[in-house]
């Protein structure tokens, strides 16, 4: 017996991005008084200037349902104009229930198709990649993909490696079908026996190999954005923005320094919005892209280059056409 | 191969190359007695750095553990010298 398969419209497109932060600013000098760090030594090593820090009440999916609010906003769609929803998050209070249901809810996608997925730093690239597969394969008519973080729950407040870098946000893409294809394929992929370089310590906060994981940033995650072009079928030199994920400025940087020597150039848009919104895993490639545009860095129809990496090892990159 | 094996005049000399395009310290001030840290100001990440530029060029594995045990120039000539292929 043969049973029948979906099919999908052929091509993808991000159709709106949105992201939201906390309303609190944490200045390194802020860090300074409670940890043995300071305003130089933050910005020399991970290129960070200031970060937000959500309120206590506030949550991974308070934070989702205003990015991806602002995000179907910018869109010019209404909820049910999209009938899944994904939040990509590894820091939700609790596992149940997931967030995406609660965000779909209340966003007002209504029986919304609704699940997290934890790629850790890699997720919003996953979720790119399974959001566009659905809606090709027929599974779905619009996807709503949020990266949503409160990192600051994660994370030992008084540990001056990890808690000067990371910090809270949520950014947002709606994905839907397009006349021209504008979502690449995806490369991804795991490193499961590298595991120990990023994990929760006693199951509470964060911890990392910090030389262990530069080395693995700056070395492996170039071929992977190199392999992101060859599946989308352009050239390095075709660039025109690289959004890494904001997890360190000298990675982000290390990343772009080996694509010129590929052949990306010397105009090409980096993005670094890290100095002024800290590491936020999921959320920060999205927000990235909402803040350039926004701020007219970056315009639509440009070519971008986004890929995450981290815990698990895990990374996934793709290429988009800005909308 | 013994008369492939590069000198540590070599290794040096390569080395300070690296030293002054990673941390931009000028490679005559790149000498054996020199600490990386306390002498030269350069930091963890940019001992990754130099590490995996290090690799590249002279056919050597260096781990993170190894790394940490490399205080001072001297300490990377030697190790590179009886640890490259």
């Amino acid at each position: 017996m043969t049973l029948r398969q979906n099919t999908g419209p052929a091509a993808t497109a991000i159709l709106g991005l949105g992201s939201t932060q906390p309303d609190r600013v944490v200045t390194n000098d802020e860090l300074s008084e409670i940890m043995d760090t300071n305003d130089k030594w933050i910005r020399d090593r991970v290129g960070i200037v200031e970060r937000r820090f959500a309120a206590d009440e506030q949550t991974v999916a308070d934070m989702a349902v205003v990015a991806g609010s602002k995000a179907l906003a910018d869109a010019g769609m209404s909820p049910t104009d999209v009938d899944t929803v994904i939040v990509a998050n590894c820091t939700s209070k609790a596992p149940i229930p997931n967030a995406a249901a609660q965000v779909a809810d209340r966003i007002g996608v209504k029986a919304a198709a609704a699940f997290d997925l934890n790629a850790a730093c890699a997720g919003f690239c996953y979720s790119l990649a399974t959001a566009s597969d659905m809606i090709r394969s027929g599974s779905s008519k619009g996807v709503l993909v949020i990266g949503s973080e409160k990192l600051t729950d994660v994370v030992d407040p008084v540990d001056r490696s990890t808690a000067i870098i990371f910090a809270d946000a949520a950014g947002a893409a709606v994905v839907g079908p397009s006349d021209d294809a504008k979502i690449g394929p995806v490369t991804w992929g795991s490193a499961g026996d590298q595991v120990d370089m990023i994990y929760m310590r006693e199951g509470k906060y964060i911890f990392q190999e910090g030389q262990s994981v530069f080395r693995w940033a700056t070395t492996k995650i170039a071929p992977v954005a190199m392999k992101a072009l060859e599946l989308a079928g352009i050239e390095p030199s075709d660039v025109d923005v690289l959004v890494p994920h904001q997890a360190n400025l000298r990675i982000v940087e290390a990343i772009a320094k080996r694509l010129r020597a590929k052949g990306a150039r010397e105009d090409m848009i980096v993005a670094d919005d890290i100095v002024h919104s800290g590491n936020t895993s999921s959320a920060s490639i999205p927000m990235a892209l909402d803040h350039m545009r926004s701020a007219g860095t970056v315009h639509s129809g440009q070519v971008a280059l986004i890929v995450g990496f981290g815990a698990g090892l895990s990374y996934a990159g793709q290429v988009v056409i800005l909308p | 191969m013994a008369e492939n094996k590069l000198s540590n005049e070599e290794v040096l000399e390569g080395l300070a190359k690296i030293v002054e395009e990673v941390a931009g310290v000028s490679a005559d001030e790149v000498t054996a007695e020199k600490s990386f840290v306390d002498d030269l100001d350069i930091d963890s990440l940019s001992m990754v750095e130099i590490a995996v530029q290090a690799e590249d060029q002279f056919g050597v594995k260096i781990p993170d553990d190894e790394l940490a045990n490399l205080k001072t120039v001297g300490d990377a000539v030697n190790y590179v010298s009886s640890n490259a292929a």
